[in-house]
């Protein structure tokens, strides 16, 4: 039987094996990796590169005819002193901190109850990440649908529960609940993320602990906030960046519930954004919007590469 | 407290990067609460200042 390698070297034309027989194993080496040097430098480096650039430029990307004048900071400038701006990166604040807190409790519970042996145990895990698998475009269409005020399944049940008619007030519109369906929506769809995590850091959990804890007399109480928190702690820590940066940068799914409406009562900081660079066309303007929003995304994944790397050495 | 000092002093990276850390919190933290808009303002510049910090230093050695 031939040797493959051997097949592949016979294959390989006499002026190409000649030329390629000169060269040393690193820069053969560099000669594989270079496509893709060449695409991550075409396709993320250089775009970054180009939007720094055009932050500190008046461009509109409607107007490329325009003379482009460089106007410095004014840009940032701007930004970071607009009380609309502001306003938006609370919006955000607010949706950020309620989702995180709402799926790690959640999450934390579910994983907790999953790790015990019970019957059908697989089967329910299956059911619980479910929702993480749609997409979020699917996800904002049928909770649109849930939500309306006339056939929604939701008004419905709060009708049932408490009496209020099911047609005197909308998830998404006016009246303030509309920042709060958007939070029930994400954590809804990625509580079974952060429930993952808990599990794994759970189940990393030697049964030597638990059973010196049962020989000390330890109450379950007590093993629990000495033993399972401290050691499901960084992965609880990582489940916490990644969805603090996920939901930094949420689009799609608010965009589809909400529009960012009523008024601006949902608009994000990265819907805004949009809204600036192509309805607007402020894209020197949107252009530094989006390095801010970057430099505070790539801070966040700093710290998330960090603790990554501290649960690595655990 | 001493050997977080000690640590900076020496260019050492773990106290370093904790700096860096403690930098971007404070400006993610500063960028969006709702109370001070001179907090708002500053708080990319102190982003900038701890991301660039923490590429710096992760090339420290421990």
């Amino acid at each position: 039987m031939t040797n493959p390698i051997e097949a592949a070297a016979r294959a390989t034309p006499a002026p190409i094996a000649r030329r390629v027989r000169g060269l040393s194993d690193r820069t053969i080496a560099w000669l594989f990796v270079a496509p893709t040097i060449f695409l991550l430098l075409a396709i993320n480096i250089f775009p970054l590169i180009w939007t720094v650039r055009l932050s500190f430029t008046n461009y509109a990307a409607n107007r490329p005819n325009r003379e482009v004048e460089w106007v410095g900071l004014r840009n940032y400038t701007r930004i970071l002193t607009d009380d609309g701006i502001w306003a938006n990166m609370q919006t955000t604040a607010h949706f950020l901190v309620w989702t995180i807190f709402l799926q790690v409790v959640i999450g934390f519970t579910l994983a907790w109850l999953i790790n015990r042996k019970f019957r059908g145990n697989d089967l329910l895990t299956t059911l619980i990440v479910l929702p993480m698998m749609l997409s979020p475009a699917v996800v904002g269409n049928f909770w649109t649908f849930l939500y309306q005020p006339q056939i929604g399944l939701v008004n419905y049940a709060v009708e049932l529960v408490t009496g209020i008619p099911a047609s005197s007030f909308s998830m998404l519109g006016p009246g303030g609940l509309a920042k709060w369906s958007i939070i029930i929506v994400d954590t809804w769809m990625w509580t079974p993320f952060v429930m993952l995590i808990c599990l794994a850091g759970l189940r990393s959990i030697p049964d030597y602990i638990y059973e010196a804890a049962e020989v000390d007399r330890a109450s379950k109480w007590r093993q629990f906030w000495t033993i399972t928190v401290p050691m499901v702690l960084p992965f609880l820590m990582l489940a916490v960046l990644f969805r603090g940066i996920e939901n930094f940068k949420m689009f799609d799914m608010v965009v589809l519930l909400t529009g960012g409406g009523p008024g601006n009562e949902t608009l994000l900081a990265s819907i805004d954004l949009k809204r600036e660079a192509f309805e607007k066309w402020r894209t020197g303007y949107s252009s530094a919007y989006a390095i801010i929003l970057f430099v505070t995304v790539f801070g966040l994944a700093s710290i998330y590469v960090k603790a990554l790397n501290k649960v690595k050495e655990r | 407290m001493t050997a977080f000092l000690s640590g900076l002093l020496r260019l050492r990276r773990g106290p370093w990067e904790m700096l860096a850390t403690i930098l971007i919190a404070l400006g993610v933290v500063m960028l969006m609460q709702p109370f001070f808009l001179w907090a708002y303002t500053w708080s990319f510049l102190v982003t900038l200042v701890g991301t660039v910090m923490f590429i710096i230093v992760s090339h420290f050695p421990e």
